[in-house]
């Protein structure tokens, strides 16, 4: 097919715009504090330090950045296999069984995919008080783990990917239910669970309104709420603030980027088929 | 028969066995709080003496409440003008993806959807210190070559700059499931519309955009989520701009005010219940809406 250079001029100047403040970003994890306020936001300084600020970033106050940065992971990919796998099997038993209730349940559980996070969070966030979980990491996981969006996408994607005639033959071969399910359902129901799996790990790994109002422990803060922290102190109270951590701060944003940024990249033919099972059913 | 209705029976409660764990946790993590809050909202606290049942008057309280009202109307504005911009976006860039026009196409796909897998929080830090009057490199540039510096964190501007950040965070995102959408449609159909003569243009009108019903009102039921509840963003720019984002500009930045500085959690759970209503309304409407028009 012929190509258009207009249409590839235009679309590599949108593609600019959302790689700017990714490149200001880099460029501004490179700089001295000093630098950062006397040298241009958009090119590299005479004396680059990326690896200096690097290293100040991880020891500062003790390795806290470290710290933060375990934590997000902990919670991250606990909360997406978890989320995944008790959708995957919701999903799974939704449409290949029919069982009493089923309706209704489908639907409120549907209907909860449009009560949205941060209006729920609050109320959490009462309850868990109540019992003694808020300030743990159980306040972050156990929330996370209720994906009505993965339970639908599942639901949907296990209608095709799972052929019925398959799941026939194993059961006249004498293979129990919960064996069918591991041993076939899931390898077949692999590009919608890593689809899952990344949008929870995003969602888990990006999240900020939870983790700040459950966690007021700064050792278990995600990465997010923690350089919400050092941003709070770099702007600090009108008087110039700490801009020392400001040079930390930056670098610190970038290094909690890379890892999501990773791992679409790795693993992008399964998001996005799953993406599209989920996209054209209603 | 009997035998055959009895083997059913069991592979029906293997299905329910199999969504037990998630639908308990459900329940658990999702009723519950949504319960409790409700309970929480028919109370209140008072300094003289202690909690008693109010009724509904929390609710009355938060309908007449100015600062709610200010808040609610404030996310309705980004909504009505954030989001048709977001989508139109993404569906431009979905379909030029897709028309096999473009050279990179692979590139400029993940490129444009790069913002999604960064935080909120640092996606706000970043066009924080872009927009900064001072050190941003806007603001730099514009006094290199002696034009006014563009002050966008100051009050009519705030709007505007929040909406910019998130567009960029989630145009790329709404932009991949328009495009998986794209991508599920039969090429066959491509050709023998190609061999009646249809253009790339009547292509894209008379056959991509009603193939891509499903997916459009799947993104712009999220946006309506997203735009009713939102929070980050403001919230990380108070911080450079206190005297523009105050403690209720937005509805849910509000709900967390009165949860966490004004101490009201009976209030808040009312807010909260009153917002996620809304939310659950407009959605609603916006997907009728959505579905009349299909059928006219």
């Amino acid at each position: 097919m012929r190509r258009s250079t207009p249409l590839t001029i235009v679309m590599l100047a949108a593609l600019a715009y959302f790689l700017l403040p990714l490149f200001w970003l880099v460029v501004a994890s490179t700089k001295s504090t000093e630098d950062l306020f006397t040298t241009f936001g958009l090119w590299f300084s005479d004396a680059p330090q990326f690896l200096t600020n690097v290293g100040s970033t991880l020891t500062y106050d003790d390795g806290v950045f470290v710290r933060w940065l375990r934590n997000t992971v902990i919670y991250a990919v606990v909360s997406a296999s978890g989320a995944a796998l008790l959708a995957a099997a919701a999903g799974y038993g939704f449409a290949k069984f029919r069982f009493r209730g089923q309706a209704i349940m489908s639907s409120a559980v549907l209907g909860a995919i449009m009560v949205p996070a941060t209006a729920l969070a609050i109320p959490t966030y009462l309850l868990f008080a109540q019992v003694g979980l808020v300030n743990t990491p159980w306040a972050i996981i156990l929330p996370s783990l209720v994906s009505p969006f993965g339970f639908y996408l599942m639901r949907v994607y296990a209608q095709d990917a799972v052929p019925d005639s398959l799941l026939e033959a194993a059961r006249l071969d004498g293979a129990g239910e919960v064996r069918i399910f591991f041993q076939i359902g899931l390898r077949l129901l692999a590009p919608g669970l890593v689809t899952v799996v990344l949008f929870t790990l995003v969602a888990t790994w990006n999240n900020y309104f939870l983790p700040l109002i459950m966690l007021n422990d700064p050792n278990l803060y995600p990465v997010t709420v923690g350089l919400a922290a050092w941003s709070a102190q770099a702007a600090g109270g009108g008087s110039g603030g700490n801009s020392d951590i400001l040079a930390l701060l930056l670098t610190g944003s970038t290094l909690s980027v890379l890892p999501l940024m990773a791992a679409f990249l790795l693993l992008q033919r399964y998001w996005q088929s799953g993406l599209a099972a989920g996209s054209v059913k209603q | 028969m009997s035998t055959l209705s009895s083997t059913k029976d069991r592979r029906g409660s293997a299905g329910l066995l199999f969504a037990t764990p998630f639908l308990v946790l459900f329940v658990v993590l999702f009723l519950a709080p949504l319960a409790y809050a409700a309970y929480l909202s028919l109370f209140q606290t008072k300094l003289v003496g202690g909690t008693k049942f109010v009724g509904l008057d929390n609710y009355a309280r938060a309908v007449a409440d100015p600062l709610l009202l200010q808040g609610v109307l404030r996310v309705a504005t980004f909504f009505v003008v954030q989001v048709p911009v977001m989508l139109l976006l993404a569906l431009l860039f979905a379909l030029a993806l897709d028309s096999g026009l473009m050279r990179l196409a692979r590139v400029v796909r993940l490129g444009i959807f790069v913002p999604y897998a960064v935080p909120s929080v640092v996606a706000t830090l970043m066009w924080g210190y872009l927009y900064g009057p001072d050190y941003g490199p806007f603001a730099q540039l514009s006094r290199a070559v002696d034009l006014p510096v563009p002050r966008f964190l100051s009050e009519g501007w705030m709007l505007g700059s929040l909406a910019n950040v998130v567009t960029w965070e989630f145009v790329g995102y709404n932009m991949i499931i328009l495009y998986a959408a794209l991508r599920t449609i039969p090429g066959d159909l491509y050709e023998a519309a190609a061999m009646d003569g249809a253009g790339a243009w009547r292509i894209a009108w008379s056959i991509k955009l009603p193939a891509l019903r499903p997916a459009l009102l799947l993104t712009l039921m999220f946006s309506v989520i997203g735009s009713f509840q939102l929070f980050n963003e403001p919230k990380l720019l108070q911080a450079i701009a206190p005297d523009v984002i105050d403690s209720a500009y937005t509805a849910n930045l509000y709900a967390y005010s009165l949860t966490f500085i004004g101490q009201q959690p009976n209030y808040a759970a009312a807010v909260s219940f009153l917002l996620g209503l809304v939310i659950v309304i407009v959605s609603y409407v916006v997907l009728l809406t959505a579905n009349r028009r299909r059928t006219p």
